[in-house]
């Protein structure tokens, strides 16, 4: 297969060739193409079609800035949409597909828009569609979004993965172009740890696509010597593939690494990307510049492109974009497009110069003081018109056009953290003016264009900023190279001719909606960025601002310093969300707790709940069992009826230590702890600062100096950190230490009228647990089984004569084995969080639905434990006027009227005569359970003046579960009111 | 300690510690050390360091730091705080022992089951700990130790050798979701 656009020369590998498919074509390239230049190669200029008018386009340019060649590789769920085609390395069986057309990239429908784009112009959608009004939403807003939008992904998972990683470095190096490989050549030999990260897959930047000679070398062989002398550095990281997204804050910065796109698919366990997190002590930022087209009739024809890329195209990747080739210029640099391609005997039609007095070109025909004002060939160049300086009209028929309107100095990340850059007229572009801290400019990125002053500036920048560092370089030995100034003749559009003149071909932006926005008025840049879309999304502003902004200056009749440019943002180039997410994704996405008697519990078909990143043993179906309510009424039964076990490690055990520990738990607490006894156990209530109950819990006291707090799972970080804050903070000068013991020991309640017989065969003799020698509230350290240490609390969630047994974590799984076992002569059940709820809201105990962040010890009916004899947390804001009105919610139970009906958590309370709206509210329902001890469903709730109410008959409305319940109050306490059960 | 009939587990959940090998790095969960935290009591500083000295024949270590001469050492984790590590089979009631010792100087609290331990050994380990977390292991000098998130999970990195040998500590009920992590990252680096 011929590649009948491939020439001579190149940094490709002709030994290497791989066969790839565009539109299922196939094609042949070779190892160290791009997907753009294999195509050029090829023959093939036409790549895409545009965001709006669905306009024919072939890329613009040969790197990263690309707005027109995107299309979507690969297929299934690796297809990627919206890649560069001027960025993809080629890979042997890679597969591509031009996006935004239908039925084809030739032949496309959707191109009707092109002829329809009076009606598209800027801001299009704020004026049209506007009647009828309801249309709006149901047809044209869901007809105008499938019209949008590029690439397309196929919604099948990628079966990729992509890490996340962290770096750190003395100096970072953003940009392997002439400044950054001196720079690094000069860090690097002078011992700093240094990373420097290039997109490109073969650092160099500029010198590969030139043909510049660095002393007695082509440049490219320059950049792989010094390229090979880094390598061999241990204390220098390259990283190829690798775009510096972001600055962020304290010099971190982010950073993409295509570790595997350059291959069909990545090695087994090894990540697709690497999203890096890199924290430089400085940094050096070397990104080079970008060149600027000129805006002109027809500029966005196929085969229109940068005279830079077309450059790059022919020196780079020995690919002709056209056999006849032209180029229009500003300034020289655009000049050397012609000067190259005629020494390799390329045939350049013309050269159209818009300056009168630039440089004279060998080799072609030369055409000054004169601007290409128009371009045929809709889906690939054919020709270009030409304003000769006379006035008069020329066609010039070629298959290649390069344009240059000079170079932007790629300053993007210099402005992530909000620095302004300044106008240099003479290079009549922005340059840096406000890095963000411990950044320097190099180079191309600081408007230091020519090479030899760029690979100085690299140098003497690195020189300076390892001083900062406490590091002495030396400037390296720097080939003599290219030193031209930069002559330039500022152009920002051709004005001849009524057609539509392209600045923004990524958002199809032209100079008439510029034109337009400032008619309107939107004349401040932002204003201007956001009515016609320039440069926003992974444009960036790229290749547009600075054109949009000129033409805005000419309007207003400022200068663009005065104009100034909309901000730059990170990402510099698009990343995948999937980098984003990293690892975690699918179960991975947060870690998984998993409790001491987890391997057990999976052994016994134990249906699992998330709570926090815990799982819970949600309830353990027996066979028979085809509902969970049958397990769960199972479960409760049996607990109420001889003895139930359930795994309570999740709840958060704080060690509390100190002389002053009794007084700061008094502080923290709203109830009085110092006199509680060692070896007793008491209640606490926690308040937030502004008197809402923030958690509650068990307290144990295990010695005068030593008690074991517990909280509920859901706040045990929250309380953990809120004491620390206190101890730290408010009370340094108390004698109190504190750490977190919640890992540390497997804690499983037992439960029931035969739970201490139960105990008794676990628990060592030596110890008494007889209910006169360890009473309801009782604690202590003990041992079981023959000697392991274990702490044994007596309290109760069920209600039931109750203990808490624990145990260092790794004996948890033999104890709820040996306990298990010791039950069976009991019938003991081991029960998972449900029936732990049913048990709860039976008994009447406030948990996570009621302590819910808005209610206080009043609503709780709890007030009287606030201590009024010490000062604690929230205590005098609990005094609140508002919080303490007459018809304040309090806690209560509910049941149905109808002992076979439903209720539902949520519901508000109405009086039977009220019409159910807010106004008419009285409270609201907080956890509801069907008591399988009753018979019937139970409720608590929060009622106005509750406790008042008790025997009065409301419904239990909610709308939103269409259910309405009549439904009495009772008291929260639904069993065992009395509380004989847990002190038997 | 007494014999008990209660048999123990790994934070893995196995009777015995897992041990994972690549060609250049070994994972290994080690279910052999215990842990008790110790902090000085406000007031009793000098008598503090000098029991602290005692048991580690060595001033006790500074921040970032870990000390100790023979198979108890202590590990800084915050201002006036340490960690206590002893061989489990002859330690076990770490604790209690602490406790005794410091009579009063010191507040000491078990934490031998509070983590899990996985140590991580060859000359990889660098390029694994960057896909892991945001500390500079790589800088870590012997004997020295750090707090860090690895997996969402706060963690400590202890590094034992250098560039060789690393230790790492996080929360036991999170032990198999963290070995997953170090599992993923050694694959995604070797």
């Amino acid at each position: 297969m011929t590649q009948p656009n491939r020439i001579t020369g190149g940094l490709i590998d002709r030994a290497q060739t791989l066969n790839f498919q565009f539109d299922g074509t196939s094609f042949q390239g070779h190892a160290g193409d791009t997907l753009a230049s294999a195509l050029l190669a090829n023959g093939v200029r036409l790549m895409g079609r545009s965001f709006k008018y669905h306009r024919p386009r072939g890329p613009l340019t040969a790197g990263s800035e690309e707005p027109n060649a995107l299309v979507e590789l690969r297929s299934g769920g690796r297809r990627e949409p919206n890649t560069r085609a001027t960025t993809v390395e080629l890979f042997d069986g890679l597969e591509a597909r031009s996006q935004n057309r239908w039925p084809s990239l030739a032949f496309d429908v959707m191109g009707v828009n092109d002829l329809l784009s009076p009606f598209f112009a800027a801001g299009f959608y704020y004026k049209t569609f506007m009647w009828p009004k309801a249309f709006w939403e149901k047809f044209y807003e869901p007809m105008i979004r499938r019209a949008a939008g590029l690439g397309s992904l196929t919604g099948e998972p990628d079966p990729d993965s992509y890490d996340k990683g962290f770096l750190h470095c003395d100096l970072l190096i953003i940009g392997a172009g002439p400044s950054g490989l001196s720079a690094a050549l000069t860090a690097g030999r002078a011992g700093a740890r240094v990373i420097l990260a290039d997109e490109d897959f073969r650092p160099g930047g500029r010198l590969n696509a030139e043909t510049f000679i660095l002393g007695d070398e082509a440049g490219a062989h320059w950049a792989a010597m010094v390229t090979e002398e880094l390598r061999s550095l241990p204390n220098v990281r390259l990283m190829t593939r690798t775009t510096v997204i972001g600055a962020f804050d304290h010099g971190i910065f982010g950073a993409l690494e295509r570790v595997s796109d350059h291959i069909a698919a990545p090695e087994a366990g090894k990540p697709r990307q690497i999203l890096w997190r890199i924290y430089a002590k400085r940094s050096l930022l070397c990104a080079g510049a970008t060149e600027r087209s000129i805006a002109f009739q027809n500029n966005d024809r196929p085969g229109i492109m940068l005279a830079s890329a077309l450059r790059s195209y022919v020196n780079r990747w020995a690919a002709l974009p056209g056999q006849s080739v032209a180029v229009f210029t500003n300034n020289d640099d655009g000049l050397r497009t012609a000067t190259d391609l005629i020494a390799k005997g390329v045939r350049v039609a013309a050269v159209i110069d818009s300056r009168s007095d630039g440089p004279n070109v060998q080799g072609t025909e030369l055409f000054r003081g004169a601007s290409v004002v128009d371009a045929a060939g809709r889906q690939g160049i054919r020709a270009v018109t030409v304003r000769l300086a006379d006035g008069t009209r020329r066609t010039i028929e070629c298959d290649a056009l390069g344009v240059s309107g000079g170079w932007n100095p790629n300053i993007h990340l210099t402005c992530h953290q909000r620095g302004r850059p300044r106008w240099d007229a003479d290079l009549a572009a922005f340059v840096p003016s406000e890095p963000p801290v411990g950044m320097t400019v190099c180079g191309a990125a600081n408007g230091v264009f020519s090479t030899s002053a760029a690979l100085r500036s690299g140098a003497e920048m690195a020189v300076t900023v390892l001083s900062d560092l406490d590091l002495t370089g030396t400037i390296p030995d720097l080939p003599k190279a290219e030193d031209a100034a930069t002559r330039i003749s500022p152009l920002w559009h051709v004005p001849d001719g009524g057609g539509r003149a392209w600045l923004d071909q990524q958002n199809d932006v032209t100079v008439k909606d510029v034109k337009l926005a400032h008619q309107e008025g939107y004349r401040s840049v932002e204003h201007l960025k956001r009515y016609t879309t320039l440069g926003m999304a992974t444009d960036q502003g790229k290749n547009s601002n600075l054109g949009g902004l000129a033409i805005m200056a000419e309007l207003t009749g400022k200068t663009i310093a005065e104009t100034g440019t909309t901000i730059y943002r990170p990402p510099y180039t698009p990343v995948p969300i999937a980098a984003f997410a990293g690892r975690s994704t699918g179960k991975e996405f947060r870690p998984t707790r998993l409790t001491p008697s987890h391997k057990w519990a999976a052994e016994q078909g134990a249906v699992f709940v998330e709570v926090g990143m815990w799982l819970r043993a949600q309830w353990f179906p027996k066979p028979g069992e085809t509902h969970w309510r049958q397990s769960v009424d199972r479960e409760v039964l049996a607990t109420r009826k001889s003895v139930g076990i359930c795994d309570v490690t999740t709840l958060g055990k704080i060690d509390v230590q100190g002389t002053d520990a009794a007084e700061f738990l008094n502080r923290i607490y709203a109830n009085a702890f110092g006199k509680l006894a060692v070896g007793k156990v008491r209640y606490g209530l926690m308040l937030r600062e502004d008197g809402m109950v923030m958690d509650d819990g068990t307290t144990a006291r295990l010695a005068e100096d030593h008690f074991v707090t517990t909280t509920t799972t859901a706040n045990a970080v929250g309380v953990y950190r809120h004491m620390e804050f206190c101890r730290q903070c408010l009370w340094p000068d108390l004698d109190v230490q504190i750490i977190s013991t919640t890992e540390a020991w497997a804690q499983f309640s037992v439960a029931g009228p035969s739970a201490r017989n139960l105990l008794r065969k676990i628990v060592d003799p030596e110890h008494n647990i007889s209910n006169e020698a360890f009473p309801y509230m009782a604690c202590g350290e003990i041992t079981i089984c023959g000697g392991l240490r274990a702490r044994l609390f007596r309290i109760s969630f069920s209600g039931e004569l109750a203990y808490e047994i624990a145990v260092p974590t790794r004996y948890g799984d033999g104890l709820i084995r040996a306990m298990v076992a010791a039950g069976q002569e009991f019938d003991a059940v081991v029960y998972g969080t449900e029936a732990l709820g049913v048990m709860r809201i039976e008994k009447g105990h406030a948990a996570g639905n009621e302590l819910n962040g808005t209610t206080t010890a009043l609503n709780l009916g709890m007030a009287g434990m606030i201590s009024k004899k010490k000062d604690s947390i929230g205590s005098v804001l609990s005094e609140r006027e508002g919080l303490n009105q007459p018809d304040a919610l309090n806690l209560v139970g509910f049941r149905p009227l109808d002992r076979s009906a439903t209720i539902v958590t949520g519901s508000h309370f109405m009086k039977s005569e009220d019409e159910a709206n807010a106004r008419n509210d009285q409270g609201y329902m907080t956890s509801v359970a069907y008591s399988p001890n009753l018979g019937h469903y139970v409720g608590l709730g929060l009622l106005k003046s509750g406790r008042s109410r008790i025997g009065e008959k409301l419904r239990a409305v909610n709308p939103l579960a269409n259910s309405e319940t009549e439904v009495e109050v009772v008291s929260a306490h639904f069993i065992d009111p009395e509380g004989e059960r847990l002190r038997g | 300690m007494a014999e008990h009939r209660l048999k123990a587990v790994t934070a893995l959940g196995g009777t015995e510690p897992r041990i994972d090998s690549f060609d250049v790095l070994t994972i290994s969960e080690n279910a052999e050390m215990a842990l008790a935290s110790l902090a000085c009591r406000n007031g009793r500083q000098a008598e503090f360091l000098k029991q602290g000295k005692k048991l580690l024949g060595c001033d006790l270590p500074e921040a970032g730091a870990i000390a100790g001469k023979g198979v108890v050492k202590a590990i800084w984790i915050g201002p006036d705080q340490w960690f206590v590590e002893a061989p489990f089979e002859t330690h076990e009631d770490i604790a209690r022992h602490l406790a005794a010792a410091f009579s009063g100087t010191a507040s000491v609290t078990e934490q031998t089951d509070a983590w899990v331990r996985f140590d991580i050994e060859g000359p990889a380990t660098g390029s694994v700990f960057e896909r892991l977390c945001a500390l500079d292991v790589g800088r870590m000098a012997s004997g020295s130790a750090a707090r860090t998130a690895i997996e969402h999970l706060g963690c400590f990195v202890l590094c034992r050798e250098a560039g060789i040998r690393y230790t790492v500590l996080g929360p036991r009920s999170g032990a198999a979701s963290l070995h997953h992590a170090l599992m993923t990252a050694a694959r995604s680096v070797l």
